[in-house]
């Protein structure tokens, strides 16, 4: 089992033999030809990132680095007469299933675990997504403490914090509707095994492997099982189970159950992880984790104790739950030619036409027999007939496919909304502590690298100017002494390949932003904050490809634009479209695409007339000032020169000074408001290529 | 108040004139202006008739309530101050002593009232133009610079200076040499030549080529000054002596000839003090490489400010005529340019003794 640990060898600074023993280790399994299928698949993944339909591709950069070696075995040598070396018979002797846990244990990375480092934050994620999931579905207002106890530090706290990788134990607690007896042991010791995978409904989690996998990756690296605690309700008991994984199987071995007579919380879920982490490198993406979880969740109130500094706690912004995503059937325009077969298969109706009406959304009897019609089968057909006959299913899906089929309904949508997403953000301003981009700027653990902000830039910080009290501006928020002009905006759901989906931007300028940097691009799905993968994003890609020059910000070419402000893009659906398993990009739809861009625009419409205005204001004072200066000088000079007192002059000036900026004003904001008018004319450079 | 004569007596009521326009259009609720014609390429003229460059009659308002202007019109006020000064104490001054004078932090903050000199020296002659009144007037000069020897006496502010006995280094031309200042009392000279260059002077000086010769030598430290400018013009016009220019073959050279011979862009209100239209071009050509048999070892490659200057100059209205197309033609399509010293490659005395002496025999000279 150990051995098994070197299998992501691409870690950072791994000793060779282990990358060795990895090497073999893949060499002896090689022949198993599903291992065979993996591995191309894993070598093909290179072009792939776009071609994002695929769940289990794996990410390009993560392939293991034993690939090469196992290449050769499958090239014959160039010999005129190879020689047999195995029969069929002998090889169908090693040919055995393999269990979805033994391939994650091999392939980790394809779930976030590619590092100790990330491991950290992947296990956190998992466990807080479950939480929120959990408390929404329930109607809970979530409460969620986040702890990460360093095991290298005695037990009072004392001794030195672990340097690079160690042992730690991560603790998720929340207030949710806990989890029945029953259920327990499958839930957090069986890999795709959830709710939430055969439902058309917006949540966090998706598959039902996340904090299966957290717990497989703590067995793995620690050899501890996962704890839980939970308990459902007021009057009811709490128990405390110990749940390990049977890797070959994938199945949950308990190995402590018991009952607890006393716990603190009423009803609610405790989860504790020992698993072998880099808290010294992981930190920072932790914090930002908990940071931007708090930004997408302000209904939520979250803290966040972490090793040997103050313990963090965002309060909610709100008392109100999100509305109440709801369950949809799949679009029919969604569906695919297997999928249709096996729904088909499954149906209970007695005709095509009902089958149509009962599995889909949006087809009324009206829309089922036009799909009928056109799909001109011959004689009776019956559903399981379709789920049999490729033919026939294929007429039925082309059929669909040709018939105008209203969008799917959008109240499975839960957004976060204008205000709140506003108020998100303001309480996020107030907490956060990793202002501005850091030293290596956005985050990208793939390639991240140790940097602190030095010293300089630290007393750069603290000594950044008191921004001047302004007359308050609407949208401007005044946050720990800065100013920040803030602005939402919520598009209307749309639909992509029959999912529906809704995309929120929200943007933060100004402040304490650095002003010469690139924004900061904050992308979540379904309130999930995404923090790798940046450049792999759709989401990326729409927001470089908006001209943010509209917008009076300056921007390279192919780059995100360059100004004080943070960027929020949120996408929440029914399926988010991810690039992979570790859910950490969005694929490239360019229906998703657009509607980024369609909220970005509107949002930077907004945030070029604050900048505008700001200006305005900027060039009068610098007027006022300038004037002011001079004029002392000019009476001065023309008091010596016509030998009269210079103070009238000075007087019959600045009368003059107040008309004439008035006057002059009012034909700057004149030109300034024919600019923009062009602006909003000018065709999007964005949306002529999509089209 | 000292006694004031005439001239300055009116320069200083203009002053005031210009002060009171001002004091009268804030009154009136105006944004008051100073009106200064423009000193730039597109406000000047080639007179053919005269061959001089003239100003044009464009001309621009300093508006004070203007964030870009502002500035300019309190330095305007600040050097009209000081020079008003300057005439009824009866004193003259450097132009860079003005600059000092006016010079100060405006108010409790960081910015001055002038940052470089380079920022008074075209205020003043804003000024000069605006008031339509010369520098020397304005009680002002300019740093001095270029020297003067030759068949001939002169009396500078009542002192007799006899310029066949100035020694090695010459006699130093003042800024201003206005007939008040300096007259010219005697001479046997035939013609001026004005040097490019102090080097080369110093060369036609020690060769007493001026005494052989019988001419005036004079050198203005590359691109002549005012005093120079005039003093050859004074030299010409009065004495009525024919005036030849010796200058190095680049675009440099040849545009120093053109600012003696029909005056500078920047100065273009004072062409007709300053130029003189009959100067002849007598070297260095760019057919004298060929012609006196010059290495091309000697030679200097142009860079790329030389050709663009090559090529501006082409393109000017007074360097339209036939024989200076060719001879700036020639220089950008050989791309090398000559210095006067490359001549000192036939001999030391190569140039005073055979090739000046041939060109002004063989009338081999460029008008």
């Amino acid at each position: 089992m150990a051995s098994r640990k070197a299998t992501a060898a691409k870690g950072k600074g791994r000793p060779a033999a282990r990358a060795e023993k990895a090497q073999l280790e893949l060499v002896q399994v090689e022949p198993t030809p599903a291992r065979r299928g993996a591995a191309r698949a894993a070598k093909a993944a290179p072009a792939a990132p776009r071609r994002a339909r695929s769940r289990e591709e794996p990410e390009p950069e993560l392939l293991p680095a034993a690939e090469p070696v196992a290449e050769p075995e499958e090239e014959a040598p160039a010999a005129p007469k190879p020689r047999r070396r195995a029969t069929a018979e002998q090889m169908a002797a090693k040919q055995r299933e393999i269990s979805i846990s033994e391939f994650f244990t091999k392939n980790r990375h394809l779930l976030g675990f590619d590092n100790p480092s990330k491991a950290l934050l992947t296990t956190i994620k998992e466990a807080v997504d479950n939480s929120l999931d959990a408390c929404e579905e329930a109607g809970i207002l979530p409460e969620i403490t986040i702890e990460v106890r360093d095991l290298g530090l005695g037990p009072k706290g004392e001794g030195d914090l672990t340097k690079g990788e160690g042992r730690f134990v991560v603790v998720i607690e929340d207030n949710g509707p806990g989890i029945v007896k029953a259920q327990a042991p499958k839930i957090f010791g069986k890999l795709l095994y959830g709710s939430k995978f055969h439902r058309l409904k917006q949540s966090r989690g998706q598959q039902g492997i996340g904090i299966s996998a957290a717990a497989m990756y703590g067995q793995l690296t620690t050899g501890q099982p996962i704890r839980v605690t939970s308990r459902t309700g007021k009057g009811k008991p709490a128990h405390f189970f110990e749940i390990q994984i049977d890797t070959r199987k994938n199945n949950p071995v308990v190995t402590e159950d018991r009952q607890l007579d006393e716990w603190h919380l009423e009803h609610g879920t405790r989860v504790e992880l020992e698993i072998v982490a880099n808290w010294q490198a992981g930190q920072r993406f932790v914090n930002r984790y908990v940071e931007h979880t708090a930004l997408s969740n302000p209904h939520a109130t979250v803290h966040y104790l972490r090793p040997r500094q103050a313990p963090l706690s965002f309060p909610r912004a709100t008392e109100e739950l999100p509305k109440e995503a709801v369950e949809i059937k799949p679009h029919p325009h969604g569906v695919e030619l297997g999928a249709l077969m096996l729904m088909a298969a499954e149906s209970k109706a007695r005709d095509v036409r009902g089958f149509l009406q009962t599995a889909f959304s949006r087809v009324s009897g009206q829309v089922a027999d036009e799909i009928v019609k056109r799909a001109a089968f011959k004689g009776r057909v019956r559903p399981r007939d379709v789920g049999e006959d490729r033919a026939l299913a294929e007429k039925l899906h082309r059929a669909i496919g040709a018939t105008k089929i209203m969008n799917p309904p959008t109240n499975c949508l839960s957004p976060i909304g204008d205000e709140l997403m506003k108020r998100g953000l303001i309480s996020f301003l107030n907490v956060v502590e990793t202002e501005g981009p850091e030293a290596d700027e956005q985050l990208d653990l793939d390639q991240a690298k140790k940097k602190k902000a030095s010293k300089k830039e630290k007393a750069a910080k603290a000594a950044a100017p008191e921004v001047p009290d302004a007359p308050p501006e609407e949208g401007v928020e005044k946050i720990k002494g800065h100013n920040y002009f803030i602005a939402t905006v919520t598009r209307p759901p749309k639909v992509y390949r029959g999912n529906p989906f809704q995309v929120e931007v929200g943007l933060a300028y100004g402040g304490s932003w650095p002003a010469d940097k690139p924004i900061e691009l904050f992308r979540f799905a379904n309130r999930v904050p995404l923090l790798f993968q940046r450049g792999a994003c759709g989401t990326t890609e729409a927001i470089v490809k908006t001209d943010w020059r509209n917008y009076l910000l300056s921007q390279p070419k192919g780059s995100l634009p360059v100004g004080p402000m943070a960027l929020l893009v949120h996408i929440a659906s029914v399926w988010v479209p991810f690039t992979s398993e570790a859910k950490e990009a969005v694929a490239h739809y360019p229906e998703i695409m657009r509607e980024i861009q369609l909220a970005a625009q509107e949002c930077g419409r907004k945030l070029a007339a604050h900048i505008r205005k700001k200006q305005h204001l900027d060039y009068q004072a610098q007027r006022r000032g300038i004037f002011e200066l001079y004029i002392q000088e000019v009476a001065q000079a023309i008091g010596k020169i016509t030998g009269k007192s210079p103070e009238p002059i000075k007087r019959e000036f600045l009368r003059l000074a107040d008309q004439v900026t008035e006057a002059d004003l009012k034909e700057a904001d004149a030109a300034l408001e024919e600019q923009s008018r062009k602006l909003t004319k000018r065709p999007r450079r964005a949306e002529n290529e999509d089209e | 108040m000292a006694r004031l004569d005439a001239v300055s007596k009116q320069t200083a009521h203009k002053i005031e004139k210009l002060a009171e326009t001002v004091v009268r259009s804030v009154k009136g609720g105006k944004n008051p202006f100073v009106e200064i014609p423009i000193r730039s390429l597109a406000n000047v003229k080639f007179n053919e008739k005269r061959r001089l460059i003239e100003l044009g009659s464009q001309r621009q308002k300093r508006y004070f309530f203007n964030v870009a202007m502002a500035k300019k019109f309190m330095q305007t006020f600040l050097v009209s101050d000081a020079c008003k000064e300057l005439i009824e104490g009866g004193k003259t001054t450097s132009i860079r002593d003005l600059y000092y004078i006016t010079k100060h932090t405006i108010g409790d903050t960081k910015q001055n009232t002038f940052e470089e000199q380079d920022e008074s020296d075209p205020i003043i002659e804003d000024l000069e133009v605006a008031l339509d009144a010369l520098r020397e007037e304005l009680h002002l000069f300019a740093s001095r610079k270029g020297s003067m020897v030759g068949p001939i006496t002169i009396r500078d502010t009542g002192d007799t200076i006899d310029l066949r006995r100035m020694g090695s280094g010459g006699w130093a031309v003042p800024s201003i040499v206005e007939e008040n200042v300096i007259e010219f009392v005697r001479h046997e000279a035939k013609y001026i030549l004005l040097i490019e260059k102090d080097a080369v002077w110093t060369r036609f000086n020690e060769d007493k080529f001026w005494k052989r010769e019988k001419c005036i030598i004079l050198q203005g430290g590359g691109q002549p000054p005012r005093g120079v400018r005039r003093l050859v013009q004074r030299l010409h016009s009065e004495l009525k002596l024919p005036v030849y220019v010796l200058v190095d073959n680049d675009p440099w050279g040849f545009y120093i000839y053109s600012v003696m011979k029909q005056g500078s862009i920047n100065l273009a209100y004072e062409s007709m003090r300053m130029a003189v239209p009959d100067a002849r071009f007598v070297g260095l050509s760019s057919f004298d490489k060929d012609k006196y048999k010059l290495p091309t070892n000697v030679a200097i490659k142009m860079d790329d400010g030389d050709n663009n200057r090559a090529k501006q100059m082409l393109a000017y209205p007074w360097f339209q005529a036939k024989q200076w197309q060719r001879e700036i033609q020639e220089m950008v399509r050989s791309g090398l340019k000559f210095e006067l010293e490359a001549l000192s490659r036939r001999g030391i005395s190569f140039i005073t003794e055979e090739y000046l002496p041939k060109k002004l025999r063989d009338r081999d000279w460029l008008e």
